[in-house]
């Protein structure tokens, strides 16, 4: 018994020997795997928390982009013109709506939708992630609205809001000057990195015009609403806002009076008109007709208002003033008459016999009066338009010089630089050109209707306009603008410019560019002189006085007479198709042709004609003759720009450099 | 000896009180008191179903705790196989009628409780294995008689867990077994001859794993594999841990399980959600109140007279090691994502009741710490 104890007690000692013994090893096993979470738990909670803290927030936090605001365009004073309306929206984000399909039929009852809007919101849905904006309505009428918010509680998921959307107060006035904003396309998407990047659904954009030119000034910036959400992508709450930037606001150089006006001129007739600040180059009034209310495409134009205007046969997609070419006609004769001047061709006393026509190698070229001026000086053929003399001074002058005056003062040129995209050039030709571009010569016959306006030379109505103005400030360069800055240049300072061009080159007898490095500062405007002799200009300006205010004018009868409103202005009459024989006998009246067929009607004119300050350019599409058609029109238009010239003093005089 | 079992007889009832290891039930009691705020942040910051029935376990399983610590050490050695074969009896019929859910057969309805019986038999088989080894003398104990009974006793478990299937829990009993045959003195090559087996078989388990099981372990090995799928727990898991940084996002500020991007923050991953909102000093101090209890569990162990009761505790702190381990390691993304508990923090009535047990038998081999059992 004594002997089972012991030795049972000494293999009880080994037992336990061995149990302290493996413990003791188990023991820092434990240790070494303690340590080794605890060194994880620091690799992740102290040197990789940052890295984790981000990768949480990124799950937690996703953002909402809102539209931003547009900026808005003012006119001269300040008006809006181009502004932003508060519309009533009905927003559905998807993955928030439990069954989407019966909120969209219950929705349909209520707006109600037609099957093809309903099927367009579906197909849209399909398109877009869950958890982004679907817009099912982006302009209800209060009633629908009301009618939204009355049966919201049976619409879980949809959101009435509140939202804003381009407007146009002034409809159809600006349509063509501002274009027209419309949701974005996959091209504006691609070719614009800004609308890109800022771009959520709905989007509004600039498709044409200013709207679209000034894109990157007027888009403004994102709001972003940051929501908390879940893992299952439900909002929980919103954590912050940050407020979008509204565009910035751009301020144009127009006159909304004048403006309507001209819309009212032209109302029921294709064309265009522009006034021009013979100075400053602010255009006063740019309009093309027919116009079209632009407020139809925000919401997406309806197909049958889309089909009236895109099957207009008067275009009113385009705009006339800029974008038009057109065959200037008589309305070029100052400068031709100037050119053959400066080129010292024939003096002012060099007379041609009107007989009616004139016969060259075969051809004949008919005057448009037909029994002919009989002796004409050029004074008297500027005044009666005498196209016989015309023929004559420019066989003699030759197109290349006439050319160079006529780009000179702006034909053929475009008359901003890449504040239109749909801008167009037109074309003066020359002898040049025509072997470049049609590969055979120049046929003197050709010479003889440029130098009426006719044949190949083309023409937008706005370098008509700036052709006219640069002519009325005494033939000085002028810069056309549409955009109203601050820290404008006065009317004595530019004033003084061109006078220093003239009196600079008179002394020193110098190249026009060293008289221009030597006064002004570079990139400053210069105003330099287009002429050689200024005597030549006035002797034009005054011809034209006359074409208006002479009895024999072609212009006389829309004469103003108080010397206040008192213009000096050349018609012109263009042709459009070549005139046979017997359509020559008939002598149809206006009326009688077919209306495709008719004469373009022009109308360039500067006043006040003592101190002149604004040129204008009247251009009726098949409007007939230009003193019947546009001389009238111009004569209401000139009215109203000097009644508003106060006004407009008074703006831009604050807007003035102090210098 | 007869003096000794006298003394022991003897205890009075505020003798045995006075002989408890308090800062053993303190450590009880903090991670009580953290896993019911944790179980009120899982609820999203209200006393809702989850927070109201961990409370009530803890309360109950706690006071049963303290009861059970009562019990001689004599009762749980004497006790101890049939323990084992009525928890073994419970797993069949948890196999048989067992309740099913997401999948796994594991839990049997005993009316008042839905019973998990292989949590128990983590407690089980290690009571079943120190009273086998208790009367066995060191120089028998490697002898085959004895291998194969212990493996089988072992096995028998495992199989039955397996089949439920419960991978997660298998392993932990079968790395409790293995502990305590370690511990009882199992000849070391017999260990090293095992693990050899284990690698050269590894290959051979994978195949027959469940394709999901097979996922969790690739994924493992590569998250960002399928970060939506079988990775995201891992990731989302790492995240919020990490996002926790030095002092935590604070008390119901867990963006991570707040927002539900955790996924089972109840149980397996009541750890990270601890760890997120109170960050490394808050794990720390966890680590730090586990550490003292496993410390305090070894200590009363080697205090123990009897082989029963040492065996019984080294073998218990070293199975909540593992327990706590594998599941720190799983969710800090160190090991592969496999279903298993952290002691008394997660949610689970078994879990809960069996590491319950285990200390009531640490105490009453404190209490009972000279009682020699023949």
């Amino acid at each position: 018994m004594e002997d089972k104890v012991f030795s049972d007690g000494d293999s009880n000692v080994r037992k336990f020997n061995t149990i302290n013994r493996r413990v003791f090893i188990l023991s820092i096993a434990k240790g070494v795997i303690f340590t080794g979470i605890l060194a994880r738990l620091f690799s992740l909670q102290i040197s990789d928390s940052k890295k984790y803290l981000t990768l949480s927030d990124k799950n937690r936090l996703r953002e909402w982009r809102l539209p931003p605001i547009r900026g808005e365009f003012k006119d001269y004073f300040g008006n809006t013109i181009a502004g932003n309306t508060e519309v009533y929206q009905l927003h559905v984000i998807p993955e928030q709506v439990e069954n989407f399909k019966n909120l969209m039929v219950r929705l349909k009852n209520i707006l109600p939708l037609t099957n093809k809007q309903f099927s367009k919101i579906i197909k849209k849905k399909n398109q877009q992630k869950p958890w982004e904006t679907l817009i099912i309505s982006e302009n209800l009428t209060w009633d629908q609205f009301s009618k939204v918010n009355f049966y919201l509680h049976e619409l879980s998921g949809a959101k009435p809001v509140l939202s804003v959307a381009r407007s146009y107060p002034f409809k159809e006035n600006y349509t063509h000057v501002l274009g027209y904003v419309a949701q974005a396309s996959e091209n504006d998407l691609l070719n614009n990195e800004n609308i890109k990047n800022k771009h959520v659904p709905g989007l509004r954009v600039g498709k044409t015009g200013l709207e679209k030119s000034f894109e990157n000034e007027l888009i403004g910036t994102n709001g972003v609403q940051r929501y908390e959400v879940n893992a299952f992508g439900k909002r929980i709450k919103q954590v912050n806002f940050l407020e979008g930037d509204k565009g910035k606001e751009i301020k144009l150089t127009l006159d909304t009076e004048v403006q309507k006006l001209c819309n009212e001129l032209l109302d029921n007739k294709a064309g265009s008109i522009s006034v021009m600040d013979i100075y400053t180059g602010e255009i006063v009034a740019m309009h093309s007709s027919p116009s079209f209310d632009p407020n139809l495409f925000l919401y997406g134009i309806s197909f049958k208002d889309w089909d009236n205007i895109r099957n207009n046969p008067n275009k009113p997609l385009i705009n006339k003033t800029i974008s038009g070419l057109y065959s200037p006609g008589s309305t070029i004769k100052p400068i031709v008459a100037l050119s053959a001047l400066e080129n010292n061709v024939i003096s002012p006393n060099f007379k041609v016999r009107c007989t009616g026509k004139m016969e060259m190698y075969g051809q004949t070229y008919h005057c448009w009066k037909k029994k002919g001026h009989g002796v004409v000086d050029l004074r008297g053929a500027i005044i009666q338009s005498c196209d016989t003399y015309f023929y004559e001074m420019s066989r003699k002058l030759g197109v290349d010089r006439l050319k160079v005056t006529a780009s000179r003062f702006g034909l053929g040129n475009k008359v901003f630089q890449n504040l239109y995209g749909e801008e167009k050039g037109g074309l003066f030709p020359s002898t040049n050109w025509k072997k470049a571009n049609l590969g055979q010569g120049w046929v003197l016959g050709e010479t003889l209707i440029t130098g009426i306006g006719q044949g190949y030379v083309q023409t937008t109505p706005l370098q008509l306009c700036l052709m006219t103005a640069q002519l009325a400030n005494g033939g000085f360069k002028i810069y056309p603008t549409l955009i109203s800055t601050k820290n404008q240049e006065s009317l004595e300072k530019i004033k003084y410019k061109m006078n220093q061009n003239l009196i600079d080159e008179e002394k020193y007898d110098s190249s026009i560019i060293r008289t221009a490095e030597k006064f002004f500062k570079p990139g400053e405007k210069d105003y330099k002189r287009l002429f050689r002799n200024q005597e030549n200009v006035k002797f034009v300006l005054e011809a034209m006085f006359a074409s208006t205010n002479q009895w024999n004018g072609t212009s006389y009868k829309s004469r103003i007479e108080d010397p206040k409103y008192q213009f000096a202005g050349k018609t012109g009459t263009a042709q459009v198709k070549k005139i046979t024989e017997e359509q020559r006998e008939l002598d149809l009246e206006t009326s009688q042709i077919p209306y495709k067929d008719r004469d373009h009607a022009w109308f360039v004119a500067f006043g006040p004609y003592k101190n002149p300050r604004y040129s204008i350019s009247v251009f009726v599409e098949h409007g007939g003759s230009g003193s019947k058609a546009a001389a009238p029109l111009a004569k209401q238009l000139i009215k109203k720009v000097i009644d508003r010239h106060e006004e407009r003093e008074k703006i831009r005089k604050r807007n003035l450099v102090d210098i | 000896m007869f003096q000794q079992s006298s003394y022991t007889e003897q205890l009075t009832f505020f003798q045995k009180l006075r002989s408890f290891d308090f800062v053993l039930i303190i450590c009880v009691l903090i991670l009580g008191l953290i896993s019911n705020f944790s179980m009120y942040s899982t609820d999203g910051g209200e006393f809702l179903y989850h927070t109201k029935s961990h409370l009530v376990r803890f309360l109950v399983f706690f006071t049963m705790m303290i009861f059970f610590s009562f019990l001689s050490l004599r009762f749980w050695h004497a006790t101890a196989y049939l323990f084992y074969v009525i928890v073994l009896g419970f797993l069949v019929w948890a196999s048989l009628y067992g309740i099913t859910a997401s999948g796994s057969q594991r839990w049997i309805n005993l009316y008042f409780i839905n019973l998990q019986p292989s949590e128990l038999m983590k407690i089980a088989i290690i009571v079943c294995f120190a009273r086998y080894f208790h009367r066995e003398q060191i120089t028998n104990v490697s002898s085959f008689k004895n291998i194969a009974l212990s493996l089988t006793i072992l096995i028998l478990p495992i199989v039955l867990v397996l089949s439920q299937p419960d991978l997660g829990t298998s392993i932990l009993i079968a790395a409790s077994g293995v502990i305590v045959l370690w511990l009882a003195g199992l000849n070391i090559r017999y260990f090293v001859y095992s693990s050899l087996v284990l690698l050269v078989s590894f290959p051979f388990v994978i195949s027959f794993l469940k394709p999901y099981q097979k996922l969790r372990i690739l994924s493992f090995f590569n998250p960002d594999r399928d970060p939506l799928g079988a990775g995201y727990q891992i990731i989302q898991s790492k995240i919020a841990v990490g996002s926790g940084g030095l002092i935590g996002k604070g008390f119901l500020q867990g963006t991570q399980s707040y927002l539900e991007f955790l996924p089972e923050k109840h149980t397996d991953f009541i750890f990270t959600l601890f760890s997120e909102e109170h960050g490394f000093i808050g794990s720390v101090f966890l680590l730090i109140v586990y550490a003292i209890l496993i410390y305090r569990i070894i200590k009363i162990g080697s205090i123990s007279r009897s082989y029963f009761g040492r065996l019984f505790c080294y073998g218990f702190g070293s199975a909540i090691f593992i327990y706590i381990a594998v599941n720190m390691s799983m969710v800090l993304g160190l090991l592969p994502i496999v279903g298993s508990p952290l002691p008394i923090m997660s949610y689970g009535g078994s879990s809960m009741l069996a590491t319950m047990i285990g200390i009531s038998i640490v105490m009453s081999t404190k209490i009972y710490n000279k009682q020699i059992i023949n």
